[in-house]
């Protein structure tokens, strides 16, 4: 029995098909759905949602982060900014990465507490492009 | 006797106004394709964002009062209120900025009257400087730079995240967004949409189907509405643009519609009287030859 999934973007939806298995990546951790999943809201980290048919992974989208709820039948990823991993560079994360680094060391040096958390994030994202491009599929 | 000449330089000046407004009808027509292709395809997350904060403003019903957020519940005040009014960065699209504009007016001044303490933010030139004649000491400065492209999600996160510091700060208790809503390529009605605090009915009178209860949380409730609240508020931000930009060319297309039609109408009055001005010019012309035939 498959489970549907949906990649939303707050642009347009990207995606919305039947698959086996999606793999995504929650805040506390990946998250392996199968089809009757207990009912279940989460928050996402930067990272990639893989879709499962079979035992092999057919497509791969990278999401920056944002939500997913998951049904037994279905699972909803509403992603702050979502393309395909192939889109991504693997370069242009390392920039990234520096940057975000460099910005978070800046604002603790400053002490800005309260960006603390969403340039930690940006890092997490960052690192997570990075991660995600140097494996090459 | 009319002269000709100034009727010509007339009917010339006419046609090129009027190739002017068929050019923008033309181009209008196809922004608004794009602008309401852009609004649909914004829809679905509006949608699936609207399921899961019901399925988890259920779940946090069963809390303690006060412990949901401000975004969420208000701040239990109702005494300084926001306005933010949407409207289009141009003109030449009839009374459309003006409608808008003036729905904000006039809910602005009915607060007043009330004796609440309003502010106003206006997204859009054109309401921007329409509001500031009466309310110059109450704007508060859109930091977004006046748009020359389509409206994008970045820029109602702007918005989003001055609404939210103000809230947060205490400066306001309620937000009410006043736009242009499209109904059709002929009618875009003033509607005014609560945002903060985010209309409860809405979220109450949804059937609470028995497996939404039932979610589990990860992390907590509390956690996940955090993030989900200022996400929420932005996305109906973005949707008002976006029914602004599709309402704006499709006022725009009906006023250009209108103008290129009344040009026409003008010219063809104008040729007329050109023509017979003409006519009599040529008669005039044939009498005195004529008479002047005879004399001899």
């Amino acid at each position: 029995m498959p489970i549907s999934i949906e990649i939303v973007s707050p642009e347009k939806l990207l995606v919305s098909q039947s698959v086996d298995m999606v793999v995504i990546p929650g805040s506390e951790g990946d998250l392996g759905v199968l089809p009757e999943h207990s009912p279940m809201i989460t928050l996402l980290r930067g990272g990639e949602v893989i879709l499962y048919e079979g035992e092999r992974a057919t497509a791969r989208y990278f999401v920056t982060g944002g939500f997913a709820e998951i049904t037994g039948e279905r699972v909803t990823v509403l992603a702050d900014t979502a393309e395909p991993s192939s889109a991504l560079n693997h370069a242009a994360g390392e920039r990234q990465l520096q940057e975000a680094t460099k910005e978070l060391s800046d604002a603790e040096k400053a002490g800005q507490t309260d960006r603390l958390v969403a340039l930690m994030e940006k890092v997490q994202v960052a690192q997570a492009i990075v991660d995600v491009t140097a494996t090459a599929h | 006797m009319p002269s000709l000449k100034p009727l010509r330089n007339r009917i010339n000046s006419v046609k090129s106004t009027q190739k002017i407004t068929s050019a923008m009808k033309m181009v209008a027509a196809s922004k608004l394709r794009r602008a309401q292709a852009q609004a649909e395809a914004a829809q679905p997350y509006a949608e699936r964002m609207e399921r899961m904060l019901r399925a988890l403003a259920t779940a946090m019903a069963d809390q303690p009062a006060g412990a949901a957020p401000a975004l969420l519940a208000g701040t239990g005040r109702d005494q300084k209120h926001l306005v933010v009014s949407v409207t289009g960065d141009r003109g030449l699209a009839g009374g459309f900025n003006v409608n808008s504009g003036r729905a904000a007016r006039n809910l602005v001044r009915k607060l007043m009257g009330e004796g609440k303490q309003v502010k106003v933010l206006a997204i859009g030139r054109k309401g921007r400087d329409y509001l500031r004649r009466e309310f110059a000491g109450q704007m508060v400065d859109n930091p977004m730079p006046g748009s020359r492209k389509r409206p994008e999600f970045g820029d109602a996160e702007l918005i989003s995240g001055i609404v939210q510091d103000m809230v947060a700060k205490g400066e306001v208790d309620v937000v009410t967004l006043v736009y242009n809503h499209f109904r059709g390529v002929m009618s875009q009605v003033p509607t005014e949409l609560r945002l903060v605090p985010m209309t409860p009915e809405k979220l109450d009178d949804a059937p609470k189907d028995a497996d939404q209860a039932s979610y589990e949380f990860e992390p907590e409730e509390d956690e996940i509405l955090a993030r989900l609240l200022p996400r929420a508020l932005s996305i109906q931000i973005f949707r008002a643009m976006l029914d602004n930009e599709a309402g704006f060319f499709a006022a725009q297309m009906t006023a250009m519609d209108g103008a290129t039609r009344n040009a026409g109408d003008m010219i063809k009055r104008l040729t007329l009287t050109y023509n017979r001005a003409r006519q009599a010019n040529i008669t005039s012309e044939l009498v005195e030859i004529i008479s002047g035939a005879e004399a001899v």
